[in-house]
C-alpha cells in the first residue's frame, strides 16, 4: 500500500495543493484513506496528519474505514424523496440485508445517503462507483443487487443511455439531458471558437467592455456584474487564474451537467476568453465529484480544443497561452461558494474565506482570480460572437440575455428550460405542465418558498432571483415534513461549521421543525424561530449562513396557516411522553405503570 | 509611515491606521468589542461572531473588517448586545460548560463573557453532544466539551518547521478540534503552556498544572472582561 500511495503523492508533485486529488486517488484505490494512509500522505508531503485530516474528513465521499466494492450513494433530497427515494432505499435495504450507514460482511456493497447529485428530474437517483442510475424502482435495486452479485463491473449494468452526448463512448450514461426548451444564448447553433477568434482580435479592455455592456451577471444565483468582476481582477498585476464554479449542489440544480454534457466546448471557449480578458494563463473547471463520470469526455474536449490550436500555447497564432485543468470536489455543497470552491482547489477544506480581500485580489494561490459559473462562461462566448448589444437586448432591464433553469418535482415535465428572463411564475408552471400547486421553491433550499397569491411575480435578479432551482411542489406534500425539515437537515450537514451561529442555528432550526412536526410546538417556537433566522441571517461569513434560514423564514411567513395547524396555542407544553419515556422499561417488565394524567 | 483614517465608534470620534481591523482599532481608542477567536497581529478567523458590529448599517464581523475613512460604527445598541449574548447561549448550549469544575473557570472569556451579557437561563435547547477527551499526548488535554471553535490554537500553535498541531476534523454538526499526536509529542512546556494560554476557554489543558491560580487573584475575579480596555484612557 504504502509505494501506492508513494506513487500517487508523487504523480502529483508532492504538491499539497493537490491533496484533493491524492485524496481521491487512494480514496478510490483502496476504498478509503485509511489511518495508515493518512500518515503516509503526511509523511510525503511532510504537512502534518490532522492537516490531511482536516481535508479528509470535509468532504463526505472520503472515508476512513473502507467502502464495499460497490458503494451506493443514494440521493436523500427532497425531490428524490418526493418521486419514491423511501421505498428504493427499503428495497436495497432488503436485497442486502443492511442499513444505510453500513457495509455488508463480505465487503461486497455498503450504502450511503448524499445530498441531491443533480438528477432532479429523473429521481430517485443513486451513484454506484462514480456511475450513475437514475429513475430507480424496486426492480431496477434487484437487477443491480444480482449484477453486484455475479461481479460485474458497475457500468455493465448500464445498458440504456440517455439522449444527445450521454450515449457518448466516453460518457455511456443512462442520463438524460431533458432539454425542453432552447434559447438564443445557450443551446442555440455555436460555432467553436467563433467567441474566441473575435475576442483575441480585441484589446482585453474591449473585452471587457463588452461583456459589461452586455451587462451579463453572474448565472449561480448571486447576480454579480461579470463585467465588474473581471474588470476588478484585470487591474491586478502578476500571475492570475480563471476558475469556473462547476459544484451545483443547491438542491433542484442540474442545468450545468447538462451544459457540460452539451456545451463543454462553448464553457472552455468561455474560460479562455475570461484568461485573455483579465490576463491569466491557467484555468480550472472545479467540478463536483458527483459528476465525476463526465471525467473522460469533458477531458477528451480539452484535448480536442489543444488539438484545434483554441487552448494552449499561441492560441490561434496570437501569441497568447491558456491551459486549463479539472478539479474534482469530493462532496461539500459549501463548495459552491467562490471562496470555499478556492480553498478547495488548494488542497484544503471547502471554508469559506473572510472578506476583504476578494477573490479578485488574492484568490486561488493568493493571486488574482475570477470565479465565474458555467453558464456564465457560456454565455460570455456567446457575447463575444454575437455583441453585447445583442445580448443586453434580450430579458428584463435589469436581467440581460436569458436563464437556464432546472424544473423539477410535482410537473409533467421536468428537465432543462432556457427562457428568457421575466417570466412569471404561473407562465413557468403552464409551460412545465404543474397542476395542484401548492409552492414553488425558487433557488433551491437558500430561495423563497412561494405561495400561489405569488405566482405572478418574475424570474429576473430584481425580483426572483435564482441560480436555476425551481422545485414544483404539488398540494399532496407536507410542506412543513417532506420539504423545510429536509431543507435544514440538509444545512445543519453542509454547514463548514466555522461560524459560531450557521453552525448552531441550523441544528437549533432544525430540531424547532422537528418539535413541530411531532407536534410538541408552541406558537412561542414559531416567533423564535423567526428571530432566530434573523440572527443567523445577519451574523454569518458567506451565502449559506446568509440563507439557511430561508426554508424556515419565508415558510413561516408564507404558509403560517400550516403551522398555526400544527402548533399549540398555549404558553407552555411538555415534550415529554410517559409512556414513549417508559416503553422499554415496561416491555422488560411485563407490565405497564398507572399514569395520573 | 502608516495613514491614519477617522472614523467614528458610537458617536465617538477614533483614529486608526490603514488596513487595522476595527476591533484592535477600537481597543487603541479604548473602547472594547467583545472577541472570542480574534487575537491581535494573528490572521483573524472571522468566526465567533461576537464582534459583530454596524458598519454603515451593515453587520460586520469587526475582527475582520479594516477600518476607513469616515466609516461610522455602531458598538453598542439593543440589537449587537442581544446578538452577543445570543451568540454566548449558543456556545454554552452547543458545547458542555461545567463553569464550577473547569481549571479555567475565572480566566475563561467565555464565562466572562456570560457575565457581561448577563446570561441566565439559555433561550437555546441544550445538545448535550458527547464530546470525547483527547489525553493522549504528553503535555496536552483536549477538553472537547468546552471547544468553541475558535481557531486559535489551529492558528498559532506550529511545531518548528510550521506544520499545524492542532486542525478541525469533520464540518458542520460533526466538527471537532484535532490534536496531533506525532507532533504533539514534540512540544515544548512553553508551546503546550502558550496553546494553553491563548485558549480562551478550557479545551486546551497543559497537564499537570490545574486550578494554579486561587479564587481571587484569576483574571475576571475583581474586574470584568474588557474593563482594562476601557480603562485605557480614563
Amino acid at each position: 500500500m504504502k509505494e501506492k500511495i508513494i506513487s500517487i503523492v508523487e504523480s502529483y508533485g508532492k504538491d499539497a495543493y493537490r491533496l484533493m486529488d491524492i485524496l481521491s486517488c487512494v480514496q478510490s484505490e483502496f476504498g478509503c484513506v485509511s489511518v495508515e494512509a493518512v500518515g503516509v500522505i503526511a509523511e510525503q508531503l511532510h504537512i502534518s496528519e490532522v492537516d490531511v485530516i482536516q481535508t479528509r474528513s470535509f468532504y463526505h465521499f472520503y472515508t476512513c474505514r473502507p467502502v464495499g466494492k460497490y458503494a451506493v450513494y443514494l440521493n436523500n433530497s427532497v425531490v428524490s424523496c418526493m418521486m419514491g427515494m423511501a421505498d428504493v432505499a427499503d428495497e436495497f435495504e432488503k436485497q442486502l440485508g443492511i442499513s444505510f450507514g453500513e457495509s455488508t460482511p463480505d465487503a461486497l456493497a455498503s450504502l450511503h445517503y448524499t445530498a441531491c447529485i443533480g438528477m432532479s428530474d429523473q429521481e430517485p437517483a443513486a451513484i454506484i462507483n462514480d456511475v450513475v442510475f437514475t429513475s430507480l424502482t424496486r426492480d431496477k435495486v434487484k437487477n443491480i443487487i444480482a449484477g453486484m452479485r455475479a461481479g460485474k463491473a458497475v457500468a455493465e449494468m448500464v445498458t440504456e443511455y440517455g439522449d444527445g452526448n450521454n450515449a457518448n463512448p466516453l460518457i455511456k450514461a443512462m442520463v438524460k439531458n431533458n432539454i425542453k426548451k432552447t434559447g438564443p444564448v445557450i443551446f442555440d447553433a455555436h460555432q467553436t471558437g467563433a467567441g474566441l477568434a473575435k475576442a483575441l482580435g480585441m484589446e482585453p479592455k474591449s473585452v471587457i467592455g463588452e461583456i459589461k455592456e452586455s451587462n451579463l451577471r453572474g448565472r449561480g444565483g448571486a447576480g454579480f456584474p461579470t463585467g465588474l468582476k473581471w474588470d476588478f481582477c484585470s487591474r491586478e498585476s502578476g500571475d492570475k487564474y480563471v476558475l469556473c464554479n462547476a459544484d451545483e449542489g443547491e438542491p433542484g440544480t442540474f442545468k450545468d451537467r447538462v451544459l457540460m454534457t452539451e456545451r463543454s466546448e462553448m464553457l472552455f471557449e468561455g474560460m479562455a476568453i475570461g484568461g485573455y480578458a483579465i490576463g491569466a494563463k491557467e484555468g480550472i473547471l472545479y467540478v463536483r465529484k458527483e459528476y465525476k463520470y463526465l471525467k473522460a469526455f469533458l477531458e477528451n474536449t480539452l484535448k480536442e480544443m489543444y488539438g484545434k490550436n483554441l487552448l494552449g500555447k499561441n492560441i490561434l497564432g496570437k501569441g497568447i497561452d491558456f491551459d486549463i485543468r479539472i478539479q474534482f470536489g469530493a462532496g461539500a455543497y459549501v463548495c459552491g461558494e467562490e471562496s470555499g470552491l478556492i480553498e478547495s482547489c488548494e488542497g484544503k477544506r471547502g471554508e469559506p474565506r473572510n472578506r476583504p480581500p476578494f477573490p479578485a485580489q488574492k484568490g486561488y494561490k493568493s493571486k488574482p482570480s475570477i470565479v465565474n459559473n458555467v453558464e456564465t462562461f457560456c454565455s460570455v462566448a456567446r457575447i463575444l460572437d454575437k455583441g453585447g448589444a445583442w445580448h443586453n437586448a434580450l430579458g428584463t432591464k435589469e436581467s440581460s440575455g436569458t436563464k437556464v433553469i432546472s424544473v423539477s418535482g410535482d410537473c409533467k415535465a421536468p428537465g432543462i428550460y432556457e427562457i428568457q428572463w421575466g417570466m412569471s411564475i404561473q407562465e413557468m408552471l403552464d409551460m412545465v405542465g404543474a397542476e395542484d400547486v401548492q409552492a414553488v421553491q425558487v433557488a433551491g433550499p437558500s430561495g423563497i418558498c412561494l405561495p400561489p397569491s405569488q405566482f405572478d411575480r418574475k424570474i429576473a435578479l430584481e425580483d426572483l432571483p435564482t441560480g436555476g432551482s425551481m422545485i414544483v411542489i404539488g398540494k399532496k406534500r407536507d410542506l412543513i415534513k417532506d420539504v423545510v425539515l429536509n431543507f435544514m437537515d440538509f444545512f445543519a450537514d453542509e454547514s463548514c461549521g466555522s461560524c459560531v451561529t450557521c453552525r448552531s442555528f441550523n441544528m437549533i432550526l432544525k430540531k424547532a421543525i422537528e418539535k413541530v412536526v411531532e407536534g410538541n410546538a408552541i406558537k412561542k417556537d414559531l416567533e423564535n424561530m423567526l428571530a432566530w433566522s434573523e440572527i443567523l441571517r445577519k451574523t454569518t461569513r458567506c451565502g449559506l449562513g446568509q440563507t439557511s434560514s430561508n426554508p424556515v423564514a419565508t415558510t413561516i411567513s408564507n404558509f403560517r396557516e400550516l403551522y398555526d395547524a400544527r402548533v399549540h396555542d398555549q404558553d407552555y407544553h411538555s415534550e415529554f411522553d410517559m409512556h414513549k419515556a417508559v416503553l422499554e422499561s415496561c416491555e422488560v417488565v411485563g407490565r405497564e405503570p398507572k399514569v395520573h394524567e | 509611515m502608516s495613514e491614519t483614517v477617522k472614523f467614528t465608534i458610537d458617536g465617538k470620534e477614533c483614529a486608526g491606521t490603514k488596513g487595522q481591523c476595527i476591533v484592535d482599532a477600537a481597543t487603541d481608542n479604548g473602547i472594547y468589542i467583545p472577541v472570542l477567536c480574534h487575537m491581535r497581529d494573528v490572521v483573524p478567523a472571522g468566526s465567533c461572531r461576537i464582534c459583530t458590529v454596524n458598519v454603515n448599517g451593515r453587520k460586520m464581523a469587526a475582527c475582520t473588517t479594516p477600518v476607513e475613512d469616515g466609516m461610522v460604527v455602531e458598538n453598542n445598541t439593543p440589537e449587537l448586545t442581544d446578538i452577543r449574548k445570543a451568540i454566548v447561549e449558543m456556545l454554552f448550549v452547543e458545547g458542555n460548560h461545567f463553569c464550577p469544575a473547569c481549571e479555567k473557570s475565572g480566566n475563561c472569556d467565555l464565562q466572562g463573557l456570560g457575565y457581561k451579557y448577563q446570561m441566565m437561563v439559555p433561550r437555546f435547547p441544550y445538545a448535550f453532544e458527547r464530546r470525547d477527551i483527547d489525553a493522549t499526548t504528553p503535555k496536552i488535554y483536549l477538553e472537547r466539551n468546552r471547544c468553541i471553535f475558535c481557531k486559535r490554537c489551529v492558528r498559532m500553535i506550529k511545531d518548528s518547521e510550521g506544520r499545524s498541531i492542532f486542525a478541525f476534523k469533520g464540518r458542520g454538526k460533526t466538527l471537532q478540534i484535532n490534536i496531533d499526536r506525532k507532533l504533539a509529542a514534540t512540544m515544548s512546556d512553553e508551546l503546550a503552556q502558550k496553546a494553553m494560554d491563548i485558549c480562551p476557554v478550557g479545551c486546551i489543558l497543559k497537564k499537570e498544572v490545574g486550578f494554579k491560580d486561587p479564587i481571587g487573584s484569576r483574571k475576571y475575579d475583581k474586574k470584568p472582561i474588557g474593563s482594562d480596555i476601557e480603562n485605557i484612557h480614563q
